[in-house]
This record gives C-alpha cells, sequence and structure tokens, in this order.
C-alpha cells in the first residue's frame, strides 16, 4: 500500500500527526497525558553554534600527543573536602524508583569508572548507588523522601532541588505502577499510589531562607561537603545570582530539555527555557558577583555529544551533567528490545513511557522480571565507554582550539549559525562580527 | 564513641560559635551540654546523633535540632522556623512556642511544644510524632505522610491539606479543612494512642482523664487524591 505522502495527501504542519493523536487521546480518556523523556521540539541547541578551531590566528594543540586536561573541582571555596571529577560530565539526579537498582548501579560503575560522580533522586540514597558510586551527590528535595542525615553526612556533596527543567514551578510524580513495597516504605507511602512530590520546600521559602538552609546543611555536616543547588533554566540571571548570594558552591542549571521520568506532556514542552539561552544570563551573573570558575556551573538538558560538551563548556559552563544521554548509553530504547516496544505501543527510539513502568531494557521499572534484563556491571561499561568518547571528543576540540584544558575554551572559540542563537548567546552570527540587539546592523 | 563525662558541658554562645558547638555535639565528649546566650541564632545544635542531653538557655533562630538523632533537646525559649526538621528519632521539647514548619519532615522522634506552633507544623510529616500544648496556624500537616499530630488547642485553616496517613488529633476547633481531610472515627485504639502521646508529652493528668479525651477529634486522609485520575 502506497503511503499517504506517496498518494499526494498533505499532512498539516499544525494539525500534525503527534497533534491529532493528543487530541484523539484527551477527547477519549479525560486525563492529560503524562510521559517521561524531556522536551522533544526543535528549540535552538548547540547545533546552532560552530567551533572556529585553529588557523593562522590561533596555533592549536596536538590531536592525540599534548596534554588538555579535563578535571574539574567542586567547592574548594568552602568545602574541607571538595569534590575533584576527572572530567567535566556528571550523571544528573535520577531517582531509585524512577529508575531499577541496576540502573543505578550501572550508573554508578559507568560515572566510577571515568572518576566522575552520580547523583541521588527522589526517595532517597540505596545501598547499591553508594555502594558502587565513588563520588555521589545526595538531593535534598521539597518531598524530602527518605531524607536522612546519616546518607547526608555519606554523600561527596549534597545538592538542594529547587527545580528541574522538565517541569520548573512542578514536582516529582511516580505513578502507582511503580510503588513497589521497597519504593514505598523508602517514600514512607501506601504501595500502589499515585505519588506527587511537593513543589515547594517544606521549611524554606526565599532566598534569604535558602541561605540559612545552606548554613544548616554545613553545620550538620560540619562543613564537609560542596553545596550544590540545582535550578530549571527560566530566569537563569536572578536564580543564580541568588543561589550564590545564599552560599552555593555550584549552580546546577537545567534546561528545557532535561529530562524526566514523568511530567506532563504540556509541562515538559511549554515551560522553562532551552539549555542554550540558559548558559549565557548564568555566566553573566557569576561573572558580575566576581565567582565566575569558583562557583561553580553544571549545565545540563540536551547533552549528547562531546561538542555539546565542549559548546556548554566555551560558554562559561564548567561541567556538564547528562541524564537521558545515561539511560540510552545503558540500553534506554535499544533496537534489540524493538519487538516488546511495539508490544506496548512504542517504538525502539521513541520509547518516552518511563512513568509507566513496562521498561523492556529494564531501566525505568521496579518490575523485578525486567529489572533483571539490565546487567548492571556490562551497561556501566557502556555508560563509561560513552563518557570516554565524550571527552574524547571535548578533548578533540579543546586541542584544535589551543587549549591545554576544556575549561579554558571561551566564547570567542565559538559563532553561531543562526540569528536566533547568535541573539541567546551574544556570539556572532558566523561570517559576521553581527551579534543581534548588541552592536549595529549586519 | 569514647566514654562520655557526667558532667554538664556549659557553652556559652557569645563566647563560642555555632560552628564551635556543632562540632563539640558531634563527636560529644559530656552526656549532657547547657547552651547559654543562643539570641536567636541559627543552626544551633543541628545534626546530633547521640544520647545526650543539650538544654538551650534562651531563643533560637531557624532550624534548631535540624535532623536530630536519638538525643534529648529542651530549648527554654522560643523557636524559629524549621525546629526539628527532618527529626529521625529521641525528643525535642520547646518550652515556649515554635514559629512555623516545626518538625517539618520528621521521620521520627517526637516534638513537644509548651506554647503555640506557627503555621505548616508538621508540614510531610513522615513518621514523626508532635505534641503541642496550645494552638497551631494555618497548613499543618500539609501532605503528611505519616505520625501523628496531638493540638491541645486550635487547628488553623487548611488542616491536613492533601495529606496521606498521618493521624491528627485536635481538641479545639479547627479553622477549615484541607482538601481531602476529614473527621474520622475516634476508636479504642485512637484514644490509646492519643493517651501515650500525652504521656509522652508530660501531660499525665490529662493522659488519664478520660473527660479530657473525649474531648478530642481525630482528622485523617479520605484518600481520594490516591490516584491521578480520581479527583483531580
Amino acid at each position: 500500500m502506497r503511503s499517504p505522502e506517496d498518494r499526494g495527501l498533505r499532512e498539516s504542519a499544525i494539525f500534525d500527526k503527534a497533534s491529532i493523536a493528543a487530541i484523539q487521546h484527551a477527547a477519549e480518556t479525560g486525563i492529560y497525558d503524562i510521559r517521561g523523556w524531556g522536551a522533544k521540539r526543535a528549540v535552538p541547541h548547540f547545533d546552532d553554534l560552530l567551533f572556529l578551531g585553529s588557523a593562522i590566528s590561533r596555533y592549536p594543540m596536538e590531536g592525540y600527543r599534548e596534554r588538555c586536561d579535563t578535571d574539574v573541582t567542586m567547592g574548594a571555596e568552602n568545602a574541607s573536602k571538595p569534590m575533584e571529577l576527572d572530567i567535566p560530565i556528571t550523571i544528573a539526579g535520577m531517582s531509585f524508583g524512577a529508575l531499577s537498582a541496576q540502573a543505578k548501579e550501572a550508573l554508578g560503575r559507568g560515572a566510577s569508572a571515568m572518576g566522575t560522580s552520580t547523583t541521588t533522586g527522589d526517595g532517597g540514597m540505596t545501598d547499591e548507588e553508594r555502594t558502587h558510586s565513588d563520588k555521589l551527590v545526595y538531593q535534598l528535595l521539597p518531598s524530602r523522601y527518605g531524607m536522612n542525615p546519616d546518607h547526608l553526612r555519606q554523600a561527596d556533596a549534597i545538592e538542594v532541588v529547587v527545580s528541574q527543567g522538565a517541569k520548573p514551578g512542578g514536582s516529582g510524580m511516580l505513578l502507582g505502577q511503580k510503588i513497589s513495597e521497597r519504593v514505598a516504605a523508602m517514600r514512607t507511602l501506601p504501595e500502589g499510589i499515585d505519588q506527587r512530590s511537593a513543589c515547594r520546600h517544606p521549611d524554606w521559602t526565599g532566598p534569604d531562607d535558602l541561605t540559612l538552609k545552606i548554613q544548616e546543611l554545613r553545620e550538620i555536616t560540619d562543613w564537609e561537603k560542596p553545596i550544590h543547588v540545582k535550578v530549571a533554566a527560566t530566569r537563569p540571571y536572578y536564580d543564580t545570582k541568588l543561589a550564590v548570594a545564599a552560599g552555593a558552591d555550584v549552580v546546577v542549571l537545567d534546561g528545557m530539555q532535561g529530562g524526566t521520568a514523568a511530567t506532563q506532556e504540556v509541562f515538559i514542552e511549554h515551560v522553562g527555557i532551552p539549555t542554550l539561552a540558559a548558559i549565557g544570563p548564568a555566566v553573566r551573573a557569576l561573572t558580575e558577583m566576581g565567582v565566575h570558575r569558583k562557583v561553580k556551573l553544571i549545565v545540563s538538558g540536551g547533552i549528547r555529544t562531546g561538542a555539546d560538551v565542549a559548546k556548554a563548556l566555551a560558554l562559561g559552563a564548567d561541567s556538564v551533567a547528562i541524564g537521558t544521554a545515561a539511560l540510552i548509553a545503558l540500553g534506554d530504547n535499544d533496537p534489540r528490545w524493538a519487538e516488546e516496544y511495539e508490544k506496548i505501543g512504542s517504538a525502539a527510539g521513541y520509547y518516552d513511557d518511563f512513568q509507566a513502568g513496562q521498561d523492556p531494557a529494564g531501566i525505568t521499572t521496579q518490575d523485578p522480571k525486567l529489572a533483571a534484563r539490565l546487567d548492571p556491571v556490562a551497561a556501566g561499561k557502556r555508560l563509561a565507554n560513552y563518557l570516554q568518547v565524550l571527552t574524547l571528543e571535548a578533548q578533540t576540540i579543546a586541542r584544535a582550539c589551543g587549549k591545554s584544558h576544556v575549561t579554558h575554551l571561551e566564547p570567542e572559540d565559538l559563532v553561531a549559525l543562526t540569528i536566533e542563537s547568535a541573539a541567546m548567546t551574544g556570539l556572532p552570527l558566523a561570517g559576521t562580527e553581527w551579534v543581534p540587539g548588541r552592536n549595529g546592523d549586519l | 564513641m569514647e566514654a562520655l563525662t557526667d558532667t554538664t558541658v556549659e557553652i556559652d554562645l557569645s563566647q563560642s560559635t555555632v560552628r564551635e558547638l556543632n562540632a563539640e555535639l558531634h563527636a560529644p565528649t559530656s552526656k549532657s551540654y547547657r547552651v547559654s546566650n543562643s539570641r536567636g541564632l541559627h543552626s544551633v545544635a543541628v545534626g546530633i546523633k547521640d544520647e545526650i542531653d543539650v538544654e538551650i538557655d534562651g531563643d533560637v533562630g531557624y532550624y534548631c535540632a535540624g535532623m536530630h538523632q536519638k538525643g534529648n533537646l529542651t530549648i527554654a525559649g522560643m523557636a524559629g522556623p524549621g525546629v526539628a526538621e527532618n527529626m529521625m528519632s529521641g525528643r525535642v521539647h520547646i518550652k515556649g512556642h515554635a514559629s512555623q514548619s516545626a518538625a517539618a519532615t520528621a521521620h521520627g522522634g517526637l516534638l513537644v511544644v509548651d506554647g503555640n506552633a506557627s503555621t505548616r507544623c508538621g508540614i510531610s510529616l513522615k513518621g514523626g510524632d508532635i505534641v503541642v500544648k496550645g494552638n497551631i496556624g494555618a497548613l499543618s500537616a500539609f501532605m503528611a505522610q505519616a505520625g501523628r499530630i496531638v493540638v491541645c488547642g486550635d487547628a488553623g485553616e487548611a488542616l491536613g491539606d492533601s495529606i496521606f496517613e498521618a493521624r491528627l488529633y485536635v481538641r479545639g476547633s479547627v479553622a477549615s479543612l484541607g482538601t481531602d481531610c476529614i473527621a474520622k472515627e475516634m476508636r479504642d485504639e485512637h484514644r490509646e494512642e492519643l493517651a501515650q502521646l500525652l504521656k509522652d508529652a508530660g501531660m499525665e493528668d490529662e493522659a488519664n482523664d478520660s473527660k479530657y479525651l473525649d474531648s478530642f477529634t481525630r482528622y485523617g486522609s479520605a484518600r481520594t487524591l490516591y490516584h491521578f485520575n480520581s479527583g483531580e
């Protein structure tokens, strides 16, 4: 049978197939769509930037021989035990509950092999992730599910989560299918209920309170640990300034492309700003406060390649964090499960029903049989391989730009491919010296 | 931990810093401490994790007794926001009033407030117990998951909004109930539970007074919000 296109039928650009399906689903169920993954719409991104490399005016480093360091230290200013990472790529916060214990272990194994950190999530710290993560960031979330001062003291850093890129102003969700006995016990909730986390912290309400909250966390842990503050990319200039003023050692900035295990589709696609647009204002805030490269900036949301890593660093970040890409590296959306994805109404490469707990790859599930499919050792090795490739790619670009450390990359190494990305980043449009809104006509 | 002395150690916060106090309490050398000149300072006596007695003679600011474990802490004064937040075990006793978010997210232990507690008392409670001899403010027990709250006075607006499985006992009036919070039958096991909590709070006479116990109403979850397609 010929495809509709072959028969000359024309799909609507406005009412495309996905829009029609969404209307039909809403009409049938009366319930909004909840899904995982992150924003799927096209927004200005790192692909809209290019590196210039070197020529006569810039001198490159030898590609495979000359030293190009990748280490980054978090919390050197305030923490008696700063967190030293070998690579500027960390694993973003993802909960046990959203992910299987095997997936959490695999993340720990892969990150540890490359000398970087993983992060807990809503629901607390599991033995699997503490045992297998050499460097573990413990999140303090609005829900405080599983919040335990013993775990706080065991952590290598503490991350106060204000919001996440997939849902700025929203809160965690975990549907009943994934509230197993163990998850329910960790979160002090009845088994099988649809769990919604709080969207506001229970004991602080504004920037002045946050200052005191950070002080309390430092006091409880004897000023040992770096304190991160994670914010969704919405008003990054102001949020960065407020986080720094409150005493953060690290600002984690999560763009709208940042992933989620379960969020309303309308939230994922329509709230927050793109990662690309968020970095500039945050760096400006840090620079104005005289703390750029002292208070560290971790950027997340849509990091896929070493080029993305290098571009984020060149715009002024000190590190990136990956979530969705890390899950793909573990085996999420792997074609080997194609038949099973089809059975549950999806397809390899499209699967985003992380909320449903039926993940054929055994990653976003609490079903013991499905979770047992993921070999934490093999999956951890895949993640380590991927992290290595990201690092090598970022180093390749840094050397081409003449840099002996990846964080020496700078905005002058970049140009913008589109007017939008030029305006958002303050970089000149490629082949010109024009920055929209800043220096006159093209 | 090395053997602790029985001699009470005096710490004067006009001479020592909060950081020095907390460092001592995290590696205690004595079974008993008395802290003076607290003057509304923040993060006083946070992160205690040993069975020690600490008495604070004065008012404290934010987060006193934050994430408290095992110890027995008394505040002879007023307590600022977030007192005993995320308490895990042990006992915290405030002889004055408590500000907002008292015992927020407490997983265990007992908080006793002789006076009133402000808004959001017991917010997101996760298994801890709270006895307030006076009144509590609005939005108390918001999203409270487990644990018990006893209020010998009145409760403010929106009590127990979006509550899960925590049990609330209020003797006086309730300005309004929050979404999905309802009055519930007071069965024998609840009277016993209430009496025990009053005893634990040092209210032995009231605990043995059946008329006093009868004057309480129990509140809890109607459980209509436990699934996304069931009432939002």
